[in-house]
């Protein structure tokens, strides 16, 4: 089985698969309701900000807390996670990251998410799901895929920095997606030699993937050079986890991080070097 | 629904000053599509956002001032794409059929 089969499943996949026990289903979506209004049958939902972020400080759940969440939701170490959501996966893929950073072993992405299965008019229902509870146990973080500050201003030059937010926020022209308001951070533009290839170079118009070699040509194409480590970024951190899945799950880079703090925290740093227009 | 106004969301209670907003409906043989996904394109047809529409069939995005492309995929419909000029201070509201 290739590394893509292993980290990617299709619909029809997922379908011979519902009510298996060892598989669990997880929506995470940026629109916490959409489960509410319906959901793949089975499937328990994870929301991004009120499960995974700290409620105070800005960071992640510990590990501890990471714990007790998957316990209640009935998620077991042995279990196969399959993640999908809206918004072609963004979130879906920020949590795999996530699973991965705290050490699960089998995680998979629904290839096109949620509006796949929606534009397939496949079945979703809204009955409520409840997993018997389990004990789960986390790792310790993966710091080999999270980047920090620091470590992002050191990359400059001289690792491949990808900025995957669209070419209007690169720039500057926007500060946030177009189907946000305009908020966050303090100023906007993308960090010095950052190359800008956008998430959605990665899919298709139905949020797949594209192929195997589609994807390695875009980062050769725009510089990306494979023989350096890699770190993405984009607003939040959630678009950069997406292209993580592609370079690190998908294309196999063995160095690639996802700087989760992204553009809301470096463009609200005091004294980093900011760089505006279309170019690095 | 009912009391739905014409056209994209009401922007009451909104300060639309410094923002170039892009709204619209989609309807398929004049019923509003919920679900469909609106896809906004910028100048390049780079993706720069993308939202299911509400059940009444309405989107909504805050873009930049110029040219832009509206891509509407929904089940079982073709691909509708649609030019649309957003202005600062304006509302640009955008009627999308699908066959």
């Amino acid at each position: 089985m290739s590394t893509r089969e292993n980290v990617l499943v299709d619909a029809a996949w997922v379908e011979a698969h519902l009510g298996d026990p060892k598989i669990v289903l997880v929506e995470v979506d940026e629109d916490t309701a959409a489960y509410d209004k319906n959901h793949i049958k089975g499937a328990v939902r994870l929301d991004w900000k009120k499960d995974l972020q700290d409620p105070v400080r800005r960071d992640f759940v510990n590990k501890e807390q990471f714990e007790s969440l998957l316990s209640e939701r009935g998620i077991a170490n042995d279990d196969t996670v399959v993640l999908y959501g809206g918004n072609n996966n963004w979130f879906a893929a920020y949590a795999y990251w996530y699973f991965k950073l705290y050490g699960h072993d089998d995680a998979k992405l629904l290839d096109g998410g949620r509006k796949k299965w929606e534009l397939d008019s496949r079945e979703l229902v809204d009955e409520a799901v409840q997993r018997p509870t389990t004990s789960y146990k986390a790792k310790d973080q993966d710091r080999s895929i999270r980047a920090f500050r620091d470590e992002v201003e050191t990359a400059i030059g001289q690792q491949n920095l990808v900025d995957v937010r669209s070419p209007d926020e690169y720039a500057g022209r926007l500060a946030a997606p177009a189907h946000l308001p305009q908020e966050q951070a303090q100023r906007n533009g993308h960090i010095p030699t950052a190359a800008n290839i956008p998430w959605s170079q990665t899919a298709n118009d139905d949020g797949t993937f594209k192929s195997d070699d589609e994807l390695k040509k875009l980062y050769e194409d725009k510089g990306v050079d494979f023989s350096k480590d890699t770190i993405a970024y984009c607003r939040i951190g959630e678009r950069s986890s997406h292209t993580w899945f592609v370079l690190h799950e998908i294309l196999e880079q063995p160095n690639v991080k996802n700087y989760d703090g992204s553009w809301t925290e470096w463009g609200s740093l005091v004294g980093v070097p900011i760089e505006l227009g279309d170019q690095p | 629904m009912c009391g739905a106004k014409t056209g994209g969301v009401s922007t009451d209670g909104l300060d639309l000053t410094d923002e170039s907003m892009i709204q619209g409906v989609v309807t398929r043989a004049d019923e509003p599509v919920a679900g469909a996904y609106v896809r906004l394109l910028d100048g390049g047809g780079e993706f720069t956002a993308e939202v299911p529409t509400s059940a009444t069939g309405q989107f909504r995005f805050f873009a930049a001032p110029g040219s832009w492309t509206l891509r509407t995929l929904a089940p079982g419909a073709e691909v509708v794409d649609q030019n649309v000029v957003a202005s600062k201070g304006e509302v640009a509201e955008v009627a999308v059929t699908l066959e």
